[in-house]
């Protein structure tokens, strides 16, 4: 069955059919229930799952991701929501240090099943902490997992996967396209769903790979349809999972293509670019035609609104960044 | 309504029981500072009062005037465009007027994203936190010239940077007499969830530091009621990190002025911390991008209209034959030329230069930096003279 939905509405879908299918699943967060969040993403859940499932927590988002691993250690399942991916970080102590490391401590024995969903990323010309994009502080602790969605039917199975996911998933949704439709394939279950932690080529190509995840995956869609109109075939590589990484897809591109340029909205400095760079490099060095490029946001604090565009990997961006590696 | 309930429920209820019910002050929960009523009638608490001059009185009442109308041209640049979004602080002009006239030339105020009317009575340019709504700077002043810390949006975070000011003032000497300083911190009730919040009390009592924590109980952190964040009243939170907590009507700009003033002599002269829970109401949506009718319903804002602070303090006036209609028309007109005022020089607000994303970073730059920036300037300048 097929359902056209936009992708904040698609993450929506999905956690109605997860707390049907489990009733163990809770939602917590600022403004969750009766508002259903300030995307809408909860719209409706509430009501119909009640006050007990669908919690509107203080206002506090250490004490979200603190009471959602005493939720976890009890047998719930939480998916926690952080409102805008710049507050995050009052929680980054119980994700840190207390949701990435119980089941290590714990001998595998206390496992914390949690998802924390942050709308990720700029180009809604927000004030400052709202368009922020905080993957690679999470790819860098063991004990996470990390995944980006970037279109409706991702949107709708990763989200149930992540929840399903007996390991702590922190789960980005690209913000600035939680208005986008697309088609999602809502048949089957979660056993015939793409896998969760598994990067995708989504556009075939032979002369050059560009990887992005989140919002960034249409930037590269739109680069390849450009490139196309010049003569030029670039291969897309969803990368969706970014920690695991799932580095097959992208190496198997690499050998075809010999060429790759990694996009990415959050700076390049210790990024998760700067990993698939020395990855590839080490893997691929005599495939390689020229240096993996990164074209990602500035070093620099997210500049003021009207800055953004500026700051923001676009099309001709990606596209500078492809024909230089042809310069090589 | 479930605040009203939140008041009236503990202690309070046994010791009531066949005593007299308080006089003019019944208006609101009953342990609340109230000098001026709804209906613009002047009632004494025992322990606070003002003392002011028929132009003082005329003064308070102007400040709230403007700083409505400034506040409307917000919202109504944000609706225009010309805005990227505006957090409005209809309904709570009493409280920030009053507290913010309680203050000292010396003293230091770390505001959230709503205290425009507190920047007002600081004599600071209204067009000063619009760079930030308009989405052209961060805030971009120096706090330290005047004396108001850049608005903070992370909830709660400025409470500690307050307390570890008031703590540097302790550490300078500089309290002790009428020149001594005192800090305010502004935060909401939402706020008063966080762990910053409350760590900021720990350090104001356990370092005595001369601090007000002012809280603007406006009833609502987005669409959740203040009942999602307390099940009491929040001023009773300070006694148990020892120092004094006290309600205020914030729609009573009088009240406010009156308490905060008390807190902030205080605080200067080394009797540590207050805690000031201002009771009031946010009229409009919690920002721009906010719907409030999804959340509560407009029988609850009408109730509270008829609390409102403008129109008690207008009543107040020409009961007192303080003020006539001359002096109210006259005060409307100001408004109004502040407000035409500003949006123009709002409207003429450049945008920033794109290289300045790269300014600022570190205070000797760094070559990081300084390497993205020429990158940047040469890929703009390649497309110098083409169509793009
Ligand atoms: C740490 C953090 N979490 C979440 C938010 C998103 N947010 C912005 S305002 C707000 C509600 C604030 O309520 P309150 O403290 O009562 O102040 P008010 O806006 O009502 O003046 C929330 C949740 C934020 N800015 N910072």
């Amino acid at each position: 069955m097929s359902q056209t939905l936009r992708i904040g509405g698609a993450v929506g879908a999905g956690l109605r059919r997860a707390m049907e299918d489990d009733p163990k699943v809770i939602l917590m967060g600022e403004d969750v229930g009766k508002l259903g969040g300030v995307f809408r993403v909860t719209d409706g859940l509430q009501k119909d799952f009640g006050e007990d499932r669908v919690i509107d927590t203080p206002l506090a988002e250490s004490g979200i991701l603190g009471t959602a691993i005493g939720l976890a250690i009890r047998g719930w399942r939480p998916v926690c929501e952080i409102q805008f991916n710049g507050f995050v970080y009052p929680a980054f102590d119980q994700i840190v240090c207390q949701l990435a490391k119980m089941h290590y401590r714990s001998q595998g024995t206390v496992p914390l099943p949690i998802v924390v969903r942050i709308p990720c990323g700029g180009g809604i010309g927000a004030v400052e902490h709202h368009s922020e994009s905080p993957e690679a502080y999470f790819a860098h602790t063991a004990g996470l997992k990390v995944v980006s969605c970037s279109n409706s039917h991702d949107a709708y199975w990763m989200i149930q996967q992540a929840i399903a996911s007996d390991d702590p998933v922190i789960f980005f949704e690209p913000l600035r396209r939680y208005q986008e439709k697309g088609e999602v394939d809502t048949s089957g279950d979660l056993s015939q769903a793409y896998p969760l932690f598994s990067t995708k080529v989504e556009r075939e190509g032979d002369d050059a790979t560009v990887v992005a995840w989140g919002s960034m995956v249409k930037v590269a869609h739109d680069a390849a349809t450009a490139a196309a109109e010049e003569g030029r075939s670039l291969e897309v590589v969803n990368l969706r999972t970014l920690s695991p990484l799932d580095m097959e897809p992208v190496y198997a591109s690499v050998r075809k293509t010999g060429r790759m340029v990694v996009v990415h909205e959050a700076p390049s400095n210790v990024g998760i670019g700067a990993e698939i760079a020395a990855r590839v490099t080490q893997d691929c060095f005599y495939s390689l035609e020229s240096p993996v490029l990164r074209v990602t946001g500035y070093d620099t604090p997210y500049p003021a609104a009207r800055l953004e565009e500026e700051y923001l990997p676009d099309l001709d961006r990606v596209l500078d960044a492809v024909d230089r590696t042809f310069g090589y | 309504m479930v605040n009203g309930d939140q008041n009236r429920a503990g202690p309070k209820k046994k010791a009531a029981r066949g005593r007299k019910k308080p006089a003019a002050a019944a208006t609101g929960p009953v342990d609340m500072v109230q000098l001026l009523t709804p209906e613009g009638e002047r009632v004494s608490h025992p322990e606070y009062d003002v003392d002011l001059s028929d132009q003082q009185y005329r003064d308070l009442y102007r400040d709230m005037v403007i700083v409505r109308r400034l506040d409307a041209e917000g919202t109504a640049l944000q609706r225009q465009g010309q805005l990227g979004i505006w957090a409005s602080l209809l309904g709570q002009e009493a409280a920030q007027i009053g507290s913010g006239r309680a203050l000292a030339k010396q003293d230091m105020v770390f505001p959230t994203y709503r205290e425009h009317g507190v920047l007002w009575t600081r004599d600071i340019d209204p067009i000063m936190p619009f760079g930030l709504f308009r989405g052209i700077d961060l805030g971009g002043w120096d706090s330290r010239k005047y004396r108001f810390q850049m608005y903070t949006i992370v909830i709660g975070a400025q409470s500690l940077h307050a307390t570890g000011y008031a703590m540097g003032i302790t550490k300078d000497g500089k309290v002790g007499g009428d020149d001594g300083e005192a800090v305010i911190a502004y935060f909401g009730d939402g706020a008063s969830s966080q762990g910053d919040v409350n760590e900021s009390f720990v350090w104001a009592s356990v370092y005595n530091a001369p601090v007000v924590f002012f809280c603007q109980n406006n009833q609502y952190a987005i669409s959740e009621p203040v009942i999602r964040q307390a099940k009491a009243p929040l001023y009773k939170r300070a006694d148990g990190f020892g120092f004094p907590g006290v309600r205020v009507d914030g729609n009573d700009v009088l009240a406010t002025l009156a308490v905060t003033t008390r807190a902030m002599d205080n605080a200067r002269h080394g009797n540590g911390p207050t805690f000031i829970e201002a009771y009031t109401y946010r009229m409009g949506a919690h920002t721009t991008t906010d719907d409030p009718t999804r959340y509560r319903d407009s029988g609850e804002v009408e109730a509270w209209r008829a609390k409102d602070p403008v129109s008690r303090m207008r009543t107040f006036l020409e009961r007192q034959s303080i003020a006539d209609t001359d002096y109210f028309d006259g005060i409307d007109a100001e408004a109004q030329q502040h407000a035409l005022d500003l949006r123009e020089r709002v409207i003429a607000l450049p945008d920033p230069e794109p290289g300045a994303i790269f300014d600022h970073v570190y205070s000797g730059g760094s070559p990081l930096v300084e390497r993205e920036r020429e990158e940047f300037q040469a890929y703009h300048a390649s497309f110098e003279g083409s169509e793009h």
